[in-house]
């Protein structure tokens, strides 16, 4: 049977930190959250994207690869866990380890903490917190196959790093390469008949 | 938890561990011991009424969890899912406050009794000395159905007053105008499930993403299934972002860009003749009155580029169904029912409207803004959206609440008008409650006025807002999860309140303070309620045979089957989800088309103000922020407000980003930080309002208003932006003004005993 896992699609990310405020509900991690959104480049744009743990399958979570006291463990199903607390030394090793900069030391409490896919959800068959919340499905949790069939967009889970790459648990989901709708040829065609190929000079923004 | 977790915890004592051997155990070991219930209930926060679970131990609400209801299916946005954190939050008000020393004193602890004698003999005397409509009632719509009905009934009947508004008219009372003149009804035709059946998607004016977050699922279903989506907004907002086509509209000038998309569509030959011929009157009025506007004239006025507004046309009228969603952008305008009433042209002429995901969809802000507008705290409505100048219509509420109809109060003034009467000194002492007007109301040097001049100022509130710092007496209410009742959200899906939790200390739940009042004022008798169901049995049957009819929707039918949609007229009726799929609102059963023409906003730029300031709302911020502020995740991300403006414009005034700088219009000044960013107009600022004091916006926006619904034009105004280094004028300056004095739509135009225009009286009906 297929798993369920994270799908992340930055085109729909509104930046309404919903996914952050539902994340800091957890009774284990309360009013701190696992998830990360932020601006891509506020000086350009509105757009926003979340940053989750990416659960790390092949090569199998680097994190847990670097920790000296064996603290990150991964479960059956392919969850990679937060650094057990008893175990943790606070060596910050996984930090610098984790390819998309997802685990966080806490300062005061010693100790690193991420996302663990709200296991204590999950497992019983409940969504994740922040996936649950998203009110726009930019995070998404699902089936792979399910994904395909109810959404636009391309789910991949093949990172590369230079040389490197990393096959991830959950799934990024890039736009499709072309758009159904031919826009700038409707536009093209609209300008050539209002005859107004020239804009005035402040207008030139808009394109 | 790891119980590991404690020993980096500074100057911790290990000797202690040892010294709790044998005693009773540590806090944490009994952290998990409760058993917790969820109760089932709604967000407290916009018009969505997203259903959410309460975690409730020990009578405490301790967190959220989701809840699969129809219309957000689980899905919280950020204040949805800190909601929960008022009801144990320290600023909540627990006890009554008597500003003992007269004006100028401080507030002071005081009884319950205290403070109601005192407001009870305060209000008598006014009354004996001044008349019966010396005391006003101002609303809100952020409370239930219950609640809002009671204001109007209490205003009426335990204080026989005639001024009694809330604000909505803040809100959206142009688009209810505009649809009730049109459709004959005012609600929102069709379900937010309807959404992904749209081929087309138009946004008007509404920054869908940040105010509605969970409508956003159903308009990506939509995008999912191939439609397009275009968006009309100065701002390239996070809905703008995504869509196929950006439309960046001049701040209200909408009805020139939807005249020419119309024009465009008649064009093309998109008409649906056969629909206009059979369903809709005034198509003929409209097709001549848009015909001047070609997309060349249109990009004029509007600043859009013809070939996008040719462009919109095209994707919208070739769309099978499309739908016009509009909110505030439009709304708040001096133009506000014709910005409507143009989508709505639009949306008829391709024959959408009673069409399954089709038409136009207004997007009501407040929580329980549809509500509220129907159940008679409006000062020209009564329950069931009755008009309170019909004779009939006044029998049968009167007789509904056991008094004679000559007792029942005629049209009073409208929120934007009652604050002039409360400064010229008509209004003596005006009850407040669910509202900040020193945050929500324009040009608010005058509110401060105004609500200084009232002797007793008296605020029901559940924190310490703008407008109860100024109050005389303050009553400490209930938050939403406190007590029962219903809300009608912007589908008109009547949804149930649950209550969660006991207000705090001496805090009581809104009903019973205005019950208490009442019988104080000797009108106990009509306020006989043991519990919020009551009022509910008698609000169904006050709306019975109106526009809303309520009477079929009982508590346990709203439970069975996930919310009710009015009209509901008998209990086996299951309820209207779509509206005019057969026929309108009106007595001939058609829509009506007006003729529009483009009038620009009151106040437009000069050399003076070269600006166009607009304002609106963040995704973390609910309306005057009284509650949003004081939760600390959403305060976090959004503290203060800043101004947004184009590069082009900050490197030609020499403004770095984040710098303070200061933001000025004929009326005032205030500094705030410059966002500098790509996603607005250049000649166009945007702040966000939900601050209050120094932060507040409504001290530069123009006080002018629709002059039919008196919506003030929140939207547009002209203004100067500047470095603090720059010098200030000694006089304020002024900008252009399109209204001599005597047509000026002015926010206070009502005087003493004037009786209305004939054009006012035209628009009452609806």
């Amino acid at each position: 049977m297929a798993i369920k896992t994270l799908f992340v699609d930055p085109s729909r990310c509104i930046g309404c930190r919903a996914c952050e405020a539902a994340c800091r509900e957890c009774d284990s991690h309360k009013g701190e959250s696992m998830v990360m959104v932020d601006f891509v480049d506020r000086g350009r744009s509105v757009a926003t994207q979340p940053t989750v743990c990416m659960h790390c399958a092949d090569p199998v979570a680097p994190c847990a690869q670097v920790c000296p006291v064996l603290a990150i463990q991964i479960t059956p199903e392919g969850v990679v866990q937060q650094a057990e607390p008893s175990r943790c030394i606070g060596c910050r090793n996984c930090v610098y380890a984790c390819p998309f900069g997802v685990p966080k030391f806490d300062v005061e409490a010693r100790l690193m903490k991420k996302c663990n896919l709200c296991y204590d959800r999950t497992a019983q068959g409940l969504q994740p917190w922040c996936a649950q919340a998203c009110p726009t499905q930019a995070l998404w949790y699902g089936e792979y196959e399910e994904f395909v069939n109810e959404r636009q967009g391309r789910a991949v889970n093949l990172t590369g790093f230079g040389t490197q790459s990393v096959r991830t648990r959950v799934y990024h989901v890039v736009g499709v390469e072309t758009p159904a709708l031919d826009l700038a040829g409707l536009l093209r065609e609209a300008r050539a008949e209002v005859g107004a190929p020239e804009r005035p000079r402040q207008e030139a923004w808009v394109l | 938890m790891s119980v590991n977790r404690g020993i980096f915890v500074e100057r911790r004592d290990f000797n202690e561990d040892f010294q709790q051997a044998g005693h009773s155990p540590a806090e944490w070991a009994s952290a998990d011991r409760v058993p917790e219930a969820l109760v089932p209930t709604h967000c407290s926060f916009c018009g969505v009424q997203c259903g959410m679970h309460l975690r409730v131990a020990d009578g405490e609400v301790i967190g959220v969890e989701p809840r699969n209801y129809p219309h957000n299916r689980g899905s919280l946005c950020p204040k949805g899912v800190v909601a929960y954190q008022q009801v144990g939050h320290p600023d909540r008000l627990r006890f009554p406050l008597i500003r003992k020393g007269g004006k100028g004193g401080r507030l002071e602890r005081a009884t319950w009794d205290e403070a109601l004698d005192y407001i009870a003999d305060r209000w008598k005397a006014i009354q004996a000395r001044h008349g019966k409509d010396a005391v006003a009632v101002y609303s809100g719509s952020s409370m239930t159905n219950e609640k809002c009905y009671l204001v109007g009934k209490f205003a009426r009947v335990g204080l026989g007053t005639r001024h009694v508004d809330y604000n909505g008219r803040l809100c959206m009372s142009s688009a209810a105008m505009a649809y009730a003149r049109a459709f004959g009804i005012d609600r929102s035709p069709l379900p937010m499930t309807d959404i992904p059946l749209a081929d087309s998607i138009f946004v008007v004016g509404s920054n869908v993403a940040e105010c509605f977050p969970i409508m956003m699922q159903w308009i990506w279903q939509a995008r999912d299934r191939g439609a397009s989506l275009i968006v009309a907004d100065p701002r390239e907002t996070p809905i703008a972002r995504t869509a196929d086509l950006w439309l960046p509209v001049r701040p209200g000038t909408d009805v020139a860009l939807l005249n020419a998309m119309l024009r465009q569509v008649i064009e093309e030959g998109l008409v649906d003749e056969a629909y206009l011929a059979a369903r809709t009157t005034g198509w003929d009025a409209v097709r001549a009155a848009v015909r001047e506007y070609t997309p060349e004239v249109a990009e004029r006025i509007t600043g859009v580029p013809a070939e996008r507004i040719v462009v919109a046309a095209r994707l919208y009228g070739r769309a099978p169904t499309s739908l016009i969603m509009h909110a505030r952008g439009i709304e708040h305008s001096t133009h506000g029912v014709n910005n409507c009433l143009a989508c709505i042209n639009l949306a008829l002429a391709r024959g959408q409207v009673g069409k399954p995901g089709g038409g136009t969809m207004m997007i009501t802000g407040q929580g329980n803004g549809q509500g509220g507008r129907e159940v008679g705290q409006k000062a020209n409505q009564l329950p069931g959206y009755r008009h309170i100048d019909v004779l009939e219509e006044r029998q049968y509420v009167a007789d509904v609440w056991g008094i004679p109809e000559p007792e029942l109060p005629q049209e009073g003034a409208a929120a934007t008008e009652m604050v002039n009467l409360m400064a010229t000194g008509e209004i003596k002492s005006c009850l407040i409650l669910c509202s900040n007007l020193m945050v929500s109301l324009p040009d608010n040097a005058t509110v401060a006025r105004a609500l200084d001049s009232l002797d007793p100022l008296v605020v029901i509130d559940f924190f310490m807002s703008e407008t109860a710092e100024r109050a005389d007496v303050v009553l400490p209410g209930s938050v939403w999860c406190e007590d029962e009742g219903t809300t009608t959200n912007l589908e008109g899906r009547v949804v149930k309140i649950n209550a969660a939790a006991q207000p705090p200390g001496e805090a009581r739940r809104d009903w019973q303070i205005l019950s208490a009042l009442a019988e104080r004022m000797g009108r106990g008798r009509f306020f006989p309620y043991r519990g919020a169901r009551e009022i509910w049995d008698e609000l169904r049957l006050a709306s019975r045979g109106g526009v809303s009819d309520y009477y079929g929707i009982t508590w346990e039918k709203i439970e069975a089957q996930d919310g009710v949609f009015w009209p509901c007229p008998t209990e086996d009726h299951p309820g209207t989800p779509r509206l005019f799929t057969e026929r309108f609102g009106h007595p001939d059963g058609r829509a009506k088309m007006f003729p529009l023409r483009y009038e620009p906003p009151a106040e437009e730029p000069n050399d003076e103000f070269p600006f166009r300031l607009t304002t609106g709302r963040v995704v973390y911020h609910y309306l005057s922020g009284t509650q949003t502020r004081r939760l600390g995740f959403l305060n976090d991300q959004a503290p203060e407000p800043w101004v947004e403006i184009h590069p082009m414009m900050a490197e030609r005034l020499g403004i770095r980003d984040h710098e303070v700088v200061r933001v000025r219009t004929p009326r005032a000044a205030m500094e705030l930080k410059a966002v500098v960013v790509p996603t607005i107009r250049p000649d166009t600022l945007f702040i966000p309002f939900h601050y209050g004091h120094a932060w507040a916006v409504n001290q530069l926006t123009n006080p002018a208003v629709e002059p039919a619904c008196k919506i003030p034009e929140y939207k547009a105004c002209a203004a100067v932006v500047e470095r603090l280094d720059a010098a200030v004028p000694a006089e304020p300056g002024a900008a252009r003004q399109n209204y001599t004095p005597e047509s000026d739509p002015k926010m206070f135009p009502y005087a003493v005993g004037e009786t209305k225009a004939p054009a006012a009286q035209e628009a009452k009906r609806y």
